[in-house]
């Protein structure tokens, strides 16, 4: 059972990847997908490794990422 | 499962116009957190700069008042002398502050005014397309020193943060960056700290924040973010540069 | 017993504002208006809620008064010619911001840094912006001291009923001159609470500013100022007709350099019987053309007397349309001619 897990908007990701740089376990990677604004927004895998430490939420500028956590 | 990261309310949700990577939308997030958390939106005045924030007021959600270029603190001067139980802060980028609006920057620090300047600085002007701004560093290159700032012939960086130290006026200067996380949640703290102090009447105080610019350094974010820490923080040292703690009682 | 009081036309003008609401003072020194800026500085510290700077620049002036104006104080600003120039940023952005404000001018010799001796240089910067952009400001150009008391308290009326910049024009010499004054009584405020910011308190938040970056909505903001500036030209316009009933020859003349011609007028009538009259314009914005226009049908020589190259005349010859005969009679740079010569330039115009 999952402790956390987070929600990209694709939509407002413009790619600058300080997610991946910020998260400790590497959980975010890059895609080929596009989004409408022409970039290829960032996902997060799918796992139980999330801690929702929101370092990812707090370095993304747009605000892209939302985090939910186990209370 | 709780939420335990959003959007702060004080923040509209208008997309952000600013470039990928771009400190001002951490900044601007980190702005509205702290007023949120203040419970201060509904007393809390803006004053946007002439730069790539001048539509700033298109997403703070607390009245703003637009400024001429440079005359930030002059109009956020009025504002709080007229409203002195407002929270009124100045947002202005290197041009703005350290250049044409040198003079206003100076005086309302030397009367201490009670007003919070957020100054972002990112060492060129970004909104007209990256010309040199008095920040800009020793050699880089800006599309108005092509060959990299000359010492000699364009002077030197300027250090705002401990020139106005110098300013009785001045009671609270830190100097952040928005690089990182660990930087982020410590500028969100800073500006915490210089609302605080303005609630109290603590004079004037600023933070300035050392924000990435990758479209104008020609970098991508990643390695604007480094180059901040590795570059220009040796310029612009990251800390308190001064804090006498005026008004600050209850201050975090 | 009245409350008249005899004193310093700069001083009057403080008196007048104090008496009018104002709460809001930032200047900077310059002769021929610094009793003015000191007598804020003494008096504006006494009133509750009053709020006195001594800014760094005219610039740092003009810009606390936009923020003191949007945040719901009436405020105002002084200087002489070279710092109304620094002041035309502030004003522009007043204008487009649509907030009301009183800036004086009290001119004195130019261009550059000139001298500190009264003139009428001014007239094209006033009234033709002078700051950037589609807009206009009210000019209202006093004569004595006690207009200098009752226009500026008109001013801040004005500036509030159509939210926008009001010019006192004045100059050095009703500046400095001592004459006897009452106080008129302050009118309450006439100004939209909505228009302030203070703080969103529990609504929407707002914000003021003049970038509109699309074409069309700023084209649209631009007339929308126009559509205001029309109804001001229809309601505002003041003058003063002097012996013009049975004149052959009317001078066109404002501010101080009215007082010389009516001083002028008075002798030739006295002396040599001659027929001669003055219009006075009062608001140099809205320039009063009708009432010149309409003396025209039955006058046509004019002589417009300015104590500068001749900026008015040019606003006298649009109202006339051609019709008519405009000669010119000035003296720039600080020079203040006397009625006697002046009444000697007027006897060669008038037996031309």
């Amino acid at each position: 059972m999952a402790k956390a897990r987070i929600v990209i908007d694709r939509e407002l990701c413009k790619e600058c990847h300080l997610c991946i740089q910020a998260c400790k376990k590497s959980l975010i990677f890059a895609t080929i997908d596009l989004n409408s604004k022409g970039y290829h927004p960032v996902v997060c895998k799918d796992n139980e490794e999330c801690t929702g430490c929101t370092l990812c939420a707090i370095s993304c500028p747009e605000m892209a990422i939302e985090v939910y956590r186990e209370r | 499962m709780k939420k335990v990261f959003s959007r702060p309310k004080s923040l509209k949700s208008t997309p952000f116009h600013y470039c990928a990577g771009c400190g001002h939308s951490i900044i601007h997030r980190v702005i509205c957190e702290v007023i949120d958390e203040m419970g201060i939106r509904g007393i809390t005045i803006g004053v946007p700069p002439a730069g790539c924030a001048v539509v700033a007021y298109n997403y703070f959600d607390v009245d703003m008042l637009e400024a001429p270029h440079g005359r930030g603190c002059a109009v956020a001067t009025g504002i709080k002398r007229t409203l002195p139980d407002r929270v009124v802060f100045s947002y202005q980028g290197d041009g703005d502050l350290a250049a044409i609006g040198t003079a206003e920057t100076f005086h309302a620090a030397n009367r201490g005014e009670n007003i919070t300047v957020l100054f972002i600085n990112n060492a060129v002007y970004g909104m007209t397309g990256g010309q040199m701004a008095p920040t800009t560093l020793l050699g880089m290159t800006s599309t108005t020193t092509p060959p990299g700032r000359n010492a000699v012939l364009d002077g030197h960086p300027v250090r705002m943060s401990e020139i106005l130290a110098n300013l009785e006026g001045a009671t609270y200067i830190e100097r952040v960056a928005v690089n990182s996380a660990p930087n982020i949640l410590r500028a969100k703290r800073a500006v915490k700290k210089a609302f605080q102090y303005q609630m109290k009447g603590g004079g004037f105080n600023m933070i300035e924040v050392l924000s990435q610019c990758p479209t104008n350094w020609k970098m991508n974010t990643v390695d604007a973010c480094r180059w901040v820490d590795e570059v220009m923080s040796k310029t612009f040292p990251i800390g308190v540069i001064k804090d006498t703690g005026r008004g600050h009682k209850d201050a975090d | 017993m009245s409350d008249k009081v005899l004193i310093q036309g700069n001083w009057a003008i403080g008196e007048a504002a104090i008496r009018a609401g104002c709460r809001f003072y930032a200047g900077y020194p310059i002769t021929p208006q610094n009793e003015l800026t000191e007598y804020m500085a003494e008096n504006m510290r006494r009133v509750e809620g009053g709020t006195f700077i001594q800014a760094e620049s005219e610039i740092a002036a003009v810009n606390m008064v936009l923020g003191a104006s949007a945040a719901g104080a009436r405020a105002m600003t002084s200087s002489s010619s070279p710092g109304i120039s620094l002041k035309q940023e502030g004003i522009s952005a007043l204008a487009a911001d649509e907030l009301p404000a009183v800036i004086v001018n009290m001119m004195r010799g130019g261009p550059g840094l000139g001298n500190i001796l009264p003139s009428q240089g001014d007239y094209f910067q006033a009234t033709r912006g002078g700051g950037h952009g589609d807009y206009r400001t009210i000019v209202l150009a006093p004569a004595s001291a006690q207009e200098l008391a009752d226009l500026t308290m008109d001013a801040f009326d004005l500036a509030d009923i159509y939210c926008n910049p009001v010019m006192i024009l004045g100059d050095g010499m009703t500046g400095q001159m001592m004459e006897p004054v009452s106080f008129g009584k302050p009118r309450p405020r006439r100004y939209n609470e909505k228009y302030v910011l203070k703080g969103a308190g529990e609504g929407k938040s707002k914000f003021v500013r003049a970038l509109i970056l699309d074409a069309l909505r700023m084209e649209e903001h631009n007339w929308k100022l126009v559509r205001k500036y029309k109804v001001i030209e229809q309601n505002e316009v003041r003058f003063e007709t002097y012996k013009t009933g049975n004149a052959r020859l009317v001078i066109i003349a404002y501010g101080i350099a009215a007082r010389i011609a009516k001083g002028a007028i008075n002798r030739l009538r006295d002396s040599g019987g001659m027929k001669v009259g003055l219009i006075r314009p009062i608001t140099l914005w809205p320039f009063p053309a009708q009432i010149i226009r309409d003396t025209a049908e039955r006058i046509d020589r004019f002589l417009v007397f300015e104590m500068s190259t001749g900026q008015m005349i040019e606003d006298v010859k649009l109202a006339l349309g051609g019709r008519g005969h405009v000669s010119f009679y000035g003296r720039p740079g600080g020079v203040v001619p006397t009625p006697a010569e002046l009444a000697k330039a007027i006897v060669q115009e008038y037996q031309r």
